[in-house]
């Protein structure tokens, strides 16, 4: 068997490693050519082949078996074959089905991102920008669900959950002992832990960084203010349990938010722990590396420098107070 | 001494006629000109205590609107604050408690909403942006004040009255 095999993406010719799945061939090219994925989660085993954003249409199935694949294939699962031709933008079938794929997902979406916490940096919100239409065609109630407390830390908004399993993922691989899973079936199917109880694993924090969607957000960060309101910086500190490379989010002074630091695809790089995450928020415990690289597409960059600045602050000067006085002081008789 | 260009023009001076001389004519003249003013339309108003007419499409003072059920529609986005060039506007947002349903319409409330008046250019680009349409820049002329301070508009100033008040409570 070969060392690499060819496959050809929209007339991009890569060569990859045998049992690549199509999506990492892809991703192996880049740029726009590169399928969307709400599920798949290239660290965590398993994950993948649930959303069907990334369907794709094979035009040549390999060198030896020239025929086509009878249906439009989910990428994130499919191996690639030698002499694969694959058609993700070019073809209009491919786009077509995204739209659908996309009005399914919207269907039970509340669709309340001026309330969510992730708008700004939610998946959805930016596949459904990019591929979907800009009505619905469903006229039904959209499901609701009773309220789980996830602990102190984690808020779950179970309807705007759609199901790709990435957090039951994250509690299966990375914490040792998962409790909470999917429950029910069908349009019933929801996250919950099994008997309410709070999730403490030390890297549970990751099932925020891992949601696509604003169904699990962070409950320290809750309503604070807005991303793009926020400025990200990248640091890092001597952490026991993780590697202690983080983001930090800051809004003037304070730190008001902590996340993994997250690639063009939205994974993150390296998992952190709940210390990180949650407890250390001073700048003091951070050695800062500079501001985070944010794509200019994205709403975050509004306002956002990638050159080192100090944090402009208003300082309150005594020195300026007492020759300014008599001025205050007339000021306020007026 | 001689001229520098030829552009000077030398104006030749009369001695001054009768009529010139008595000024009276003048006078008349100027003072019918003064006159004639007095009946025609008066372009200017008295504005304090009469206003113009707004165009249908004038942006003045914002205000933040209730629904039918008078709840404040607002719910902090921040999408106006993304959208306004001028940096103007500030907000807060709060978590709706228990038994406020009636005074907040979704879950997420703004607690605090700032305006800056001095900063604002009423470009109109803030109620645009608003996806629950709970800005609208239909108020009045913004009134002049002394102080910088005072042009900060919190929700005192721009939250709409509740148009019934027993509905409200």
């Amino acid at each position: 068997m070969a060392e690499t095999v060819k496959v050809t993406i929209d007339g991009i010719t890569v060569e990859v490693a045998p049992g690549t799945t199509i999506l990492n061939a892809a991703r192996q090219i880049g740029g726009e050519i590169v399928p969307p994925a709400m599920c798949y989660y290239s660290k965590l085993q398993g994950s993948g082949g649930k959303c069907r954003t990334c369907l794709v249409k094979v035009s040549k199935g390999s060198e030896k078996d020239p025929r086509p694949m009878p249906k439009l294939v989910a990428s994130c699962r499919t191996g690639v074959m030698d002499g694969m031709e694959v058609q993700n933008i070019t073809s209009p079938e491919v786009i077509e089905a995204r739209k659908g794929v996309v009005e399914m997902l919207l269907i039970n979406h509340p669709l309340d991102c001026p309330i969510c916490d992730q708008a700004g940096e939610c998946h959805l919100q930016d596949l459904a920008y990019e591929h979907g239409e800009e009505a619905t065609r469903y006229e039904f109630e959209r499901r609701t669900f009773e309220k789980h407390t996830l602990g102190d830390k984690i808020q779950l908004h179970m309807t705007r959950c759609i199901l790709c399993y990435r957090c039951v993922f994250v509690a299966d691989q990375i914490t040792n002992k998962r409790i909470h899973g999917v429950l029910g079936r069908g349009d019933a199917a929801e996250i919950s832990t099994y008997i309410e109880k709070a999730i403490d694993n030390d890297f549970s924090g990751n099932m925020i960084d891992v949601c696509p969607v604003g169904a699990l957000t962070d409950k320290t960060f809750r309503f604070k203010n807005r991303v793009w309101f926020t400025k990200p910086v990248d640091a890092h500190r001597d952490c026991p349990t993780c590697s202690g490379k983080v983001t930090l989010w800051y809004k003037g002074e304070d730190v008001i938010r902590v996340t993994a630091r997250k690639d063009e695809y939205g994974e993150a790089e390296e998992f952190i722990c709940n210390t990180c995450r949650f407890d250390t928020k001073k700048t003091s415990d951070w050695v800062i590396e500079g501001p985070r690289h944010i794509s200019r597409h994205s709403v975050i960059s509004s306002n956002h420098y990638e050159t080192m600045h100090p944090l402009p602050v208003i300082q309150q000067k005594p020195q300026l107070q007492e020759f300014n006085k008599e001025q205050f002081e007339r000021a306020t008789k007026l | 001494m001689e001229a520098l260009s030829s552009k000077k023009k030398v104006l030749e001076q009369k001695p001054l006629s009768l009529s010139e001389r008595l000024y009276l004519p003048a006078i008349l003249k100027g003072m019918a000109t003064t006159i004639s003013h007095l009946f025609k339309r008066v372009p200017t108003v008295k504005y304090p205590e009469q206003q113009r007419e707004f165009s249908k499409n004038w942006r003045g003072m914002h205000s933040l609107k209730r629904d039918e059920q008078g709840r404040e529609r607002c719910t902090a986005c921040g999408l106006c604050a993304l959208s306004c060039p001028a940096e103007a506007i500030t907000m807060i947002a709060a978590e709706r408690q228990k038994g406020e349903e009636n005074l907040y319409r979704e879950e997420k409330y703004a607690a605090v909403y700032e305006i800056n008046m001095l900063r604002c250019i009423f470009c109109g680009l803030c109620e645009e942006a608003c996806p629950k349409e709970a800005i609208y820049l239909d108020g009045p002329i913004v009134p002049a004040d002394y102080l910088r301070k005072d042009f900060i508009y919190g929700k005192d100033k721009l939250v709409e009255q509740p148009f019934h008040a027993e509905q409200a409570n």
